[in-house]
């Protein structure tokens, strides 16, 4: 960008710019604007005037229902991030090291589960599940939230892969290391970083998966999202928005972190490439 | 230096990255690819009546013609009739050649009381003098119609249509044919949200590109925040904000642009503005992607060679980021045509998207052949999409 600009191009800048602010304001405003919302002590649903107040949280707390769904979450991204993360993690490193015309198919069934629209998804998995006696249980749900999580597993591991020098498992390897010693003490300590935003994706894809859960999960597995889901439809309560600031919190910290170990994992192979090629 | 260590090094020989990846993609195969075939399936697969009706299928098969059957077809009818009612599974059949003709499940019930209480059934006429519409083409066509293996029936009806007592293609009764409004409106839905995102989207990409790294990274907070809170999460945000009593409109009756609360929520503008919000993060970061990586030489050459800032920016930038904004408009489209939670939580009742009738089919009328052709239909034109995504990239130079 040069500092000479003419007249019209500054113009156009400003212009730009307050354009710009205004998106940004409409991305986050919403989001933000929950927050206040849920400490109003009445059951409207304006901005509290004159007092906050936690009663909201301690309606979600006291609900056996919010806390039940909350517990279920849990368990289920849980299970969901034991699956996906070392299947992700393995295929990945696979991917990484294969030429790129193999690559091509493995990556279009990989990637599969984010092109299909998740309704289609959703009652695939509905028809596969409801005759095998699957649909009560949470393993349907877990095997199902597996699936729409790998894809995100494996681009952020092989993102993270992208700048290792596979010459350094070679030397290990001929240094008589087996194969899965190099790949548990050589290259998972290179990728850690990488591995551990990898099962933070796939832990909240489970976290905040609505749709397949809406149609697959019985009574006793009712989760988070489908709690919420259905708060909506009945009614619009400071409730939900409680719930919902408690959701945008947790997802901000626990992506944020993702986000911060997948830079880091950049700049430190950054780091390492720029000083071996000398740059 | 092709010497034998260079070889076994050779890509192509290496084994071991088919074994990492394998685990994972027999996982995918039995718990994604095989599910999504199988429920796909069931749009061009008829059943029933081979199931319920071995024998009677088999002769429809055999029959093959138009008018009324032989005799012995409607003996065979008749017998599996009454031995489906005894034990429990006329219900399938009668669904099923219900969908075809309407006032089969009584015609069905009804004959086999009638049969079962002692009323000859050997003959068409014989089941003619039971219920009159034995004697009439129809039911016969909607019974061969059904007589599997595969069908044609739903992928039609998802498209408003039929075969008639002759095999026509013809179009379904004006109250029964919704799902051609339905498709076009949920395409129209997708392409204004599509729409709305490269509006919103492209200057915001082009300010987060054109800014130092240093400054860029705290504005791209501001697109990563949505992105990382759940679809459903911002929904639910909406449904609080866009209420008539919602701060929404308080606010813009607080600024006097409004004199009474207007209708924000539960309709389409509900839509629109849920939909475009919780997309547009998607749209942002793959253009934003592009755009980082297109050289400001050229720009720079085109402004030394005299052209205008906004010559250079529309012949020379604009076509190098047309590849981004295919990508990032195809990923919200193709969301937006799948999704259910948003539409259902903030849309109109009586306009929804197909995902809701989808949901209907699965759930309440339990039709799952029609659910099936629905998604397959869903499917179709996004693969199209897909493809010609993948061309209109390569065709534009990066």
């Amino acid at each position: 960008m040069s500092s000479h600009r003419s007249r019209p191009e500054r113009i156009g800048r400003v212009l730009l710019i307050l354009f710009c602010a205004l998106v940004f304001a409409f991305l986050v405003l919403p989001i933000l604007a929950v927050i206040p919302l849920s400490f109003n002590p009445g059951s409207f649903l304006v901005f509290p005037h004159d007092a906050v107040s936690l009663r909201w949280y301690r309606v979600l707390a006291g609900s056996p229902q919010w806390t039940h769904a909350f517990g279920n979450s849990l368990k289920i991204a849980a299970a969901t991030t034991l699956i996906a993360t070392p299947l992700g993690t393995l295929a990945a490193i696979g991917l990484a090291a294969m030429r790129s015309r193999a690559k091509v198919p493995i990556v279009a069934i990989i990637t599969a589960p984010l092109a299909v629209p998740v309704v289609v998804v959703a009652i695939a998995f509905y028809f596969l599940f409801a005759p095998l006696g699957l649909v009560n249980g949470p393993a349907g749900l877990i095997v199902a939230h597996s699936a729409l999580a790998l894809p995100f597993v494996v681009i952020v591991v092989h993102a993270a892969l992208s700048g290792i020098d596979f010459e350094l498992l070679r030397a290990a390897a001929s240094l008589g290391a087996r194969p899965a010693t190099v790949l548990a003490r050589v290259l998972a300590p290179l990728i850690a970083p990488g591995i551990a935003a990898g099962a933070v994706f796939a832990f909240m894809t489970s976290f905040d998966e609505a749709t397949v859960a809406l149609f697959i999960a019985g009574p006793e597995q009712r989760t988070l999202p489908i709690q919420m889901f259905e708060g909506v439809r009945e009614q619009v309560s400071p409730a939900i928005a409680a719930a919902a600031t408690l959701l945008v919190i947790a997802s901000t910290l626990l992506l944020g972190a993702a986000e911060l170990l997948r830079r880091r994992g950049e700049r430190l192979r950054v780091g390492s490439t720029a000083a071996r090629s000398g740059e | 230096m092709p010497g034998s260590r260079a070889k076994s090094a050779d890509p192509r020989r290496r084994w071991w990255p088919f074994a990492l990846v394998a685990p994972l993609l027999i996982f995918l195969l039995a718990s994604f690819i095989l599910p999504v075939v199988l429920m796909l399936s069931r749009a061009l697969t008829d059943r029933e009546l081979q199931t319920v009706w071995p024998d009677s299928a088999a002769a429809l098969r055999h029959w093959h013609g138009n008018g009324l059957p032989p005799d012995v077809l409607a003996q065979r009818v008749a017998r599996e009739m009454v031995a489906a009612r005894r034990n429990g599974t006329l219900n399938r059949v009668a669904n099923r050649l219900n969908y075809d003709m309407v006032g089969s499940r009584t015609l069905l019930y009804g004959t086999a009381d009638k049969l079962l209480a002692g009323a000859p059934g050997n003959s068409v006429a014989a089941l003619a003098r039971i219920d009159p519409r034995w004697g009439r083409p129809a039911i016969w066509a909607a019974m061969r119609h059904a007589d599997g293996p595969l069908t044609s029936h739903y992928l039609l009806a998802a498209l408003d249509r039929r075969l008639d007592k002759d095999d026509r293609i013809v179009g379904v009764a004006p109250e029964q044919a919704v799902f051609t409004a339905i498709y076009l409106r949920t395409f129209k839905i997708s392409a204004l949200v599509a729409l709305f995102c490269i509006i919103l989207g492209y200057p915001v990409a082009y300010l987060l590109a054109s800014l130092p790294e240093r400054r860029a990274n705290p504005l791209l907070i501001l697109v990563l925040l949505p992105f990382w809170t759940s679809a459903l999460v911002r929904t639910a945000a909406w449904a609080v904000l866009l209420q008539t009593d919602g701060v929404i409109n308080s606010l813009l009756q607080a600024i006097g642009l409004l004199d009474a609360p207007v209708q924000l929520i539960y309709n389409r503008l509900g839509v629109y503005i849920a939909m475009t919000h919780v997309l547009l993060p998607f749209f942002i970061l793959p253009l934003y992607g592009v755009m980082k990586g297109i050289s400001p030489v050229a720009m720079r050459a085109a402004s030394s060679l005299g052209a205008s800032p906004l010559r250079a920016f529309l012949r020379i930038y604009l076509p190098q980021t047309l590849p981004g904004v295919a990508a990032g408009a195809i990923i919200v489209f193709t969301l937006a045509l799948g999704y259910y939670v948003t539409p259902a939580l903030v849309g109109g009742g009586a306009d929804q998207m197909i995902s809701a009738s989808i949901a209907f089919y699965t759930n309440q009328s339990l039709n799952w052949g029609m659910a099936a052709a629905l998604s397959l239909l869903l499917l179709a034109p996004l693969l199209l999409m897909l493809l010609a995504g993948r061309t209109l990239a390569r065709a534009v130079p990066a």
